[in-house]
């Protein structure tokens, strides 16, 4: 009876745990949404990349594989939180935005190896730089939005 | 009444370990180390794992493990596991639960990570699942049949400072180790040490299960430190054990480890494997489970 117990005292704290992640603003879309205020805090840290950082190069930027790769990498660690097209999820921002867009690679690297960790975006220093740095290949190559698409999405 | 949100529950966790959207887990190959590297947020990892270890002058055994591994946020990690074993010849038992939460220290990535771990442990004398080795802990120690240990009740808190580094490729992880029997018994103390690497470090342009960016290769070393009355390397026991993890695009990840002691108070042999999957979303469908409309 005991771990029956546990396990529903462990119900109840999720259940509380993602209400919380709920309230603060997780899990809404469209552009007026807390997902989207949530998003400009993220994009946010982006600034805060220190300069030498931000000036690294990608040096995979011309390994022929290094954009497919980091298609694949994107699916499997980031879609699930940025959606399958970048353009942002139930619970992480759109990337495709200018301040995304018009980030460094560097700067991109970064903000992947570091994360924004009291803002739900988790560390990727797990993955190899290697790894992260065709990601960011990946992240280089997505486009902003067409004007068509922003309208539908509001 | 308590039945049934249960029966949802576990109704939810097989719906949503079959038909969530797999997510590769980049997982560390390690059983007993921890490094830095937390749950994502809102994703709930099941794990099981099995121990198969020698016992001189007595019944080998088979312990086992299921843990739950939650993201809260982004900077902390809860736990919980349900212990058992089964030394040859002796009845199987439940040996135990235990609560854990990890909370990541600093912001940003360094060359050092800490985290911090705190554990609360509710298990009786027939725990062999060797999550940890602290104090003087001894092969004997595991020799008593279960009819004689199953009723010795023990309340334990586990602290550990994990230090853990990413560089090129590897992870280090060292972890230091207190525990307290809440029954007036002391400090006890222990260590464990971990390094691994993936086979490759760069991604493969394809989709594929044996490519070598998913088998992570390394090996960790742990034992006690004795108590606060007696610390040191002595009178306890020390393993080494290498490791292998494969972490699959669909979302499993398995693992292996053969152990072997490196003193005569150490069991000569531990075989370890485990499995686990990584469920995405876990977070939504519990607001739904508990009445939230999306």
């Amino acid at each position: 009876m005991k771990p029956v117990l546990l396990l529903l005292a462990l119900c109840a704290l999720l259940a509380a745990a993602s209400e919380s992640a709920a309230n603060s603003g997780i899990g809404h879309y469209g552009f007026n949404s807390p997902q989207f205020r949530l998003g400009a805090d993220t994009y946010g840290e982006l600034r805060k990349a220190p300069e030498k950082a931000a000036s690294r190069a990608n040096p995979l930027q011309n390994d022929p594989d290094a954009l497919t790769a980091g298609r694949l990498l994107f699916e499997d660690h980031c879609a699930e939180c940025h959606g399958d097209d970048a353009k942002g999820g139930r619970k992480g921002p759109s990337l495709r935005v200018p301040d995304v867009l018009d980030a460094t690679p560097g700067t991109l690297f970064w903000l992947l190896t570091n994360g924004v960790v009291r803002k739900k975006m988790p560390a990727w220093s797990k993955l190899p730089e290697p790894q992260r740095w065709q990601l960011v290949r990946f992240l280089k190559s997505v486009e902003a939005p067409k004007l068509s698409e922003s309208v539908d999405k509001r | 009444m308590t039945r049934s949100p249960l029966l949802l529950l576990l109704a939810a966790l097989l719906h949503s370990a079959v038909f969530s959207r797999p997510l590769k887990a980049q997982e560390n190959p390690y059983f007993v180390a921890y490094d830095h590297n937390l749950e994502e947020p809102g994703n709930l990892e099941v794990e099981y794992f099995s121990t198969y270890g020698t016992q001189r002058t007595g019944n080998d055994f088979h312990a086992f493990w299921t843990e739950f591994e939650y993201g809260v946020t982004a900077w902390w990690t809860i736990e919980f596991y349900l212990d058992g074993q089964s030394p040859f010849h002796d009845s199987t038992v439940y040996s135990g639960s235990k609560w854990e939460n990890r909370f990541r220290v600093l912001k940003h990535e360094h060359w050092i990570n800490p985290v911090l771990y705190a554990e609360f442990e509710d298990i009786n004398g027939t725990d062999k699942t060797l999550k940890e080795v602290v104090g003087h802990d001894v092969e004997s120690d595991y020799l008593a049949p279960n009819g004689l240990t199953r009723s010795e009740h023990k309340r334990e808190i586990e602290l550990k400072l994990i230090l853990s580094s990413n560089t090129k490729g590897w992870n280090f992880s060292e972890n230091i180790i207190t525990e307290k029997n809440l029954s007036n018994e002391p400090w006890e103390f222990g260590y464990a040490l971990a390094a691994s690497r993936p086979l490759a470090l760069k991604a493969a342009a394809k989709r594929c299960n044996f490519c070598p960016q998913h088998f992570i290769v390394g090996a960790e070393m742990y034992g006690g430190l004795g108590d606060r009355h007696s610390f040191g390397l002595r009178e306890t026991s020390h393993y080494l054990a290498p490791v292998v993890g494969w972490n699959l695009p669909s979302g499993w990840t398995l693992r292996l480890s053969p152990g072997f002691g490196l003193n005569d108070n150490s069991h000569r042999f531990l075989l370890r494997w485990g499995v686990s999957r990584e469920i995405s979303g876990f977070d939504q469908l519990v607001r739904r489970l508990f009445g939230a409309k999306s």
